[in-house]
């Protein structure tokens, strides 16, 4: 019997002592009517070796083409240490570490996470991470309006550079509570400072800044910030953290820094993984600190005054404050929190920085490549990070369909995001696509556009 | 704390870049930032001695028993994780187009099914990232299913008192009215406060069955007939579901929609905290508010079916498709285990629960329901003992540590004094179970004869017991360089 | 055996309350529910200038184990914090009835004090609780 290790025998005692004939005895509590005799439709078990073909066969399937797509989710490189130590049994099958004493490891791991995540951010606090960069955006919505006294608003300014998904996941997370997400126009691929001036004086609980936006494009991150504190608003950032490693840090923005910053922990050693798991980060100024969501890590001492750690402010959380909780969330995302630290701590800050600037200089040529074909231009003028979009003459559907039959994932189309922008395409080249990878794409590009066909069936 | 902390390791000049530096860059000064960030400057070798000293402090499946009661501490078999980490299914981006994603695909599509069908519901959704959110979908898409029928009063959600703290979390996160109602004597609950709370303005009712108590709700037919006739709509919470797999359904309880917790069920890995994965399944009048992206099988193959295809949807509860890696585990172990293995499941997992609750039981422990049968877990109450010695259900978690076992679930449900839950799963041994059995008369029998000793526990872990006040009175959440180091 | 002085008024959801000589009122938690609580970490309180109706929820009286709302138990403005209760959260438990005082407020009307128990009807509350 997979993996449960009764022998007939064992069965057969055990049944005897608690006074059972059957297995089935042990059921007698669930009325006759509501039980079956198996799941209907359900297949037959699989041994480990024919599961094995399956999965590779299925992993064959979907093969590995060569990826320029970004938009949130990033094919950087992570070294092999990251998850052969993540995925050893004692972090992997571990459970919450409630139980402090037998979870020094995790307790550790994340403490020292929750330092990195405060100095990569510049701000003071940093819970043990939320589901992923979505829905930690949506928690710190929240988080905004129960923390900002000065405004009775339950109203947030987000700009339209704001990634399309999260500010839709926001919506529907916190649709239930009455708060109203407004939008904030953008200009040349970022938000538009001018168009500020009409919401001044309105009372909003928070500005909503992106980091670099879902563009790539960099924000006017300081200009935002003191407009937003001078109308009593509190700052969300949305930022890439390995970005910050050469960014401008959110508590550093303006005169005062933002107030909570949050993201999308998955460039930081996890893979992209068809989305998840990934984690969503979230880092706070000390004030503020009882008003976030999630576990958090703290460090005490023993009855014999040793130093140790343990999960702390838990009275903010569902298992003790039910229906007046700050979320319904218990869940951190550990187990990528765990490979985060390790990328973070084998990389350093001069490795990050080395990832983040291969990143932008990569990204920096593939622009340059694709632009120099006639039809392609940049949509925006502003600065990039890693991520640009690209405006072409014609649909971008086909044309991705034509790069992806050599194999290219050209990048995301975003004429349904942004349709006012026309046929554009959001690219990225983070470190790990070579020289030849992007001589590649500029060549696949370049005969598409040279090649009528495409051009007719657009 | 017997590791240094990796900040504290000697900065060192062998480190491993993955990439080299590019000679300039061309971002503007304007937008960079001007302070370093304080992260560690260490060898590789320093790192994985760091981390893997890190991992030996903690207990795990791997190398202790869990008897962690609603948690379902199984075995994670160790070829889920290995073939959900092949390259290509680890390499593939969110947005990849349907021609590079058949085989994922397919395997989220089959998954689906075989949810569906240990669920006995009609639809089901992988997008929820834990239970949490399983259980905030499944709120929404009971308003949902209410305010298309322009029943815009309904905004009270039924718990029982011993629901898990999600539940009313879930229903205030929502913006909906928590209404509680008491459990009876016997474990079950008490109908007629259920038939006072219902009525026009009752969403829907939350409910765990078996319950949080450890027992199977009897009476589960009228309450959703009693629900159902006020309008309302039953929610199944499936943190019990490896009590009842393959013996009996939400669908056939009568329950509209459902979450589940991979994670416990279906043997994903906890990882310290995380990730979960909480699928919902939904009967049929909620199926056009299943959260999106959902799979499906068209003619050419496998594609994702969103926004437009589902314009009913309660919409995206995640930046991309959940939690892919953990929903391709749960695939992987549901293959291996095929329908009969999946029955096994719950029997083993309930023999093993009546087994300790049976020989506790002689050995003069309180069980809490002790009339009922236990179902995949049962309820423990050492008041008597703590009574009598002083020692507590607190006490008795920090012992078990010394013995090698980690703690049951202590002091939930909330209604029942100084209990241990206990959940032993089906993949636990006789022989473990008999060690725990003996520990825990081990710790009674020292309780009467030397309190202050097991008032000491535990004495074997890296720390013992912890200072929680000072935690959260001075919180000390972040590491500060020695000379900025407050205390 | 908790400490229940004669000069106050007591709630159901074990609040006290004292009338000041220029008509505030002191409002804290009794020394019953300090114990319930354990030794508190931390403390939040309203703000001076805020109006709460009778019923609302207006500080948090936080332990490592258990958070509690404390109801506001009459309306009126909220004059006074004890600020004190930042940095020592733990006088609630210390001195319940004198330093761990939360706030003071100007009431709306005064008459809802008929409505609390005094010492004997509180003491006689507590014990019910018990059975």
């Amino acid at each position: 019997m997979p993996f449960i290790p009764h022998t007939s025998g064992d069965l057969s005692a055990m049944l005897k002592r608690i006074g059972a004939e059957t297995l089935d005895d042990l059921f007698d509590e669930i009325p006759a009517n509501l039980t079956m005799q198996a799941i209907p439709g359900a297949p037959e078990g699989m041994s480990e070796s024919e599961i094995s073909s399956l999965m590779h066969e299925r992993a064959g399937t979907d093969g590995r083409p060569v990826c320029f797509m970004g938009a949130g989710a990033y094919d950087h490189f992570v070294p092999a240490a990251v998850w052969q130590l993540t995925t050893r049994g004692e972090f992997y099958s571990a459970y919450t570490p409630y139980q402090a004493e037998a979870s020094q490891g995790t307790l550790q791991v994340i403490y020292e996470y929750q330092t990195m995540m405060a100095s990569l951010t510049g701000l003071d606090i940093s819970n043990a991470s939320l589901y992923d960069g979505a829905t930690a955006f949506a928690e710190a919505c929240l988080m905004a309006v129960r923390a900002n006294r000065k405004s009775t608003s339950r109203k947030i300014l987000v700009p339209r550079t704001v990634h399309p998904y999260y500010r839709e996941v926001a919506f529907n997370i916190i649709r239930g509570q009455n708060i109203e997400l407004v939008d904030l126009p953008m200009l040349d691929g970022v938000t538009d400072v001018a168009a500020l001036a009409e919401h001044a004086g309105q009372d909003f609980a928070a500005v909503v800044i992106q980091q670099p936006n879902f563009f790539g494009s960099l924000e006017q991150v300081d200009a935002l910030t003191n407009w937003a504190h001078a109308e009593a608003a509190l700052v969300i950032a949305v930022a890439n953290p390995l970005a910050l490693s050469v960014l401008e840090p959110p508590g550093e923005w303006g005169e005062a820094g933002a107030d909570v910053a949050c993201g999308e922990g998955q460039p930081l050693g996890v893979p992209m993984s068809s989305g998840g798991p990934f984690y969503g980060y979230m880092v706070c100024r000390k004030d503020i600190v009882r008003q976030m969501p999630g576990r958090i890590v703290g460090r005490t001492v023993d009855v014999d005054g040793k130093p140790g750690f343990t999960l702390t402010l838990q009275a903010r959380e569902q298992h003790i404050r039910r229906s007046r909780a700050t979320s319904n969330i218990c869940t951190n995302q550990g187990l990528m929190v765990t490979a985060s630290t390790i990328y973070m701590a084998l990389l350093g800050n001069e490795g990050l920085r080395r990832v983040a600037l291969a990143s932008h200089e990569n990204t920096r040529q593939l622009i340059e490549g694709l632009c120099a074909i006639h039809g392609i231009t940049r949509a925006f003028t502003s600065p990039v990070f890693h991520e640009a979009v690209l405006l072409l003459d014609r649909p971008v559907a086909p044309v991705l369909d034509a790069l992806a039959a050599t194999g290219i994932l050209g990048g995301v189309d975003l004429t349904e995001f942004y349709p006012e922008l026309g046929n554009a395409l959001l690219v990225c080249a983070t470190e790990n696509r070579t020289p030849k990878h992007i001589e590649q794409y500029v060549a696949a590009m370049t005969a598409v556009f040279t090649t009528e066909e495409v051009r007719q069936h657009g | 704390m017997v590791e240094p902390l990796i900040f504290e390791y000697h900065a060192s000049g062998g480190r491993s870049f993955t990439v080299k530096a590019p000679e300039a860059s061309d971002l503007p000064k304007q937008f960079l930032r001007k302070s370093k960030p304080a992260l560690p400057a260490v060898s590789e070798l320093q790192v994985v001695r760091h981390y893997t000293r890190l991992s030996q402090l903690n207990f795990s499946i791997d190398t202790h028993f869990y008897p962690l009661g609603s948690c379902t501490m199984k075995y994670n078999p160790k070829a889920c994780n290995s073939l959900a980490m092949l390259p290509e299914l680890l390499g593939r981006h969110p947005l990849a187009p349907d021609q590079f994603s058949q085989g994922t695909l397919e395997c989220l599509y089959e998954l689906q099914e075989m949810l569906q069908q240990a669920t006995g519901m009609s639809g089901v959704s992988l997008t929820p990232m834990a239970g949490a959110q399983g259980e905030l979908a499944g709120v929404a898409m009971i308003q949902a299913y209410h305010k298309t029928r322009n029943d815009h009063e309904r905004n009270e959600i039924i718990v029982p008192d011993a629901a898990h703290g999600t539940n009313p979390a879930t229903a205030t996160m929502c913006g909906c009215k928590v209404v509680e109602i008491p459990t009876r004597a016997d474990g079950d609950l008490d109908i007629d406060a259920l038939k006072a709370a219902v009525g026009p303005k009752t969403a829907g009712i939350m409910l765990t069955n078996p319950s949080t108590l450890g027992v199977f709700e009897r009476q589960i037919e009228e309450i959703a007939s009693i629900v159902h006739a006020a309008g309302g709509l039953l929610y199944y919470d499936g943190a019990n579901l490896n009590a009842i797999l393959g013996r009996t359904s939400p669908g056939a309880m009568g329950f509209d929609v459902v979450h589940l917790n991979l994670h416990k069920t279906f043997s994903t890995p906890h990882g310290g905290g995380g990730p979960g994965s909480g699928a919902v399944g939904v009967g049929e009048r909620l199926r056009p508010y299943l959260p999106i992206p959902l799979v499906i099988k068209t003619a050419s193959g496998y594609s994702w079916a969103a926004e437009k295809d589902c314009p009913d949807s309660i919409g995206r509860l995640s930046a991309f498709m959940g939690n892919v890696g953990v929903l391709l585990r749960a695939y992987i172990y549901m293959r291996m285990l095929g329908g009969e293995g999946m029955r096994r499941v719950s029997e083993y997992a309930v023999l093993n629960a009546n087994y300790i609750m049976v020989c506790l039981r002689e050995a003069g422990f309180t069980i809490a329901f002790s009339e009922r049968r236990a179902s995949h877990e049962f309820i423990i109450s050492v008041k008597k003992i703590t009574r009598e010695t002083g020692i507590s259900a607190m006490d008795f978690a920090k012992a078990l540590l010394d013995y090698g076992i980690h703690a049951p679930t202590t002091y939930f449900p909330l209604l029942v004094p100084e209990c241990l839950l206990i959940e032993p799963t089906e993949t636990e041994s006789i022989q473990e179970l008999d060690g725990f059995i003996e520990a825990m008369i081990a710790i009674r029998d020292k309780a009467y004869s030397d309190p202050e000793a097991l008032k000491a526990a535990p004495l074997t872990m890296p720390v013992r017991r912890l200072d929680d006040v000072r935690a959260a009175k001075h919180p000390n959440l972040v590491w500060q360089p020695p000379d900025e180091q407050a205390i | 055996m908790s400490e229940i002085p004669e000069d106050l008024k007591y709630t159901e959801d074990h609040e006290w309350l004292r009338v000041e000589e220029d008509g505030l009122i002191t409002v804290g938690i009794t020394d019953h529910a300090q114990g319930a609580l354990g030794e508190l970490v931390f403390v939040e309180l309203p703000e001076e200038g805020q109006v709460f109706n009778k019923g609302d929820a207006c500080a948090v009286v936080e332990s490592v184990k258990a958070a509690s709302d404390v109801y506001c138990p009459l309306g009126g403005l909220i004059t006074d914090v004890n600020s004190n209760l930042a940095d020592e959260p733990e006088l609630v438990n210390t001195n319940p009835h004198e330093g761990g005082w939360l706030f003071r407020i100007a009431p709306e009307s005064e008459d809802v004090l008929e409505t609390l128990m005094d010492t004997i009807a509180y003491e006689e509350y507590l014990s019910g609780l018990e059975d």
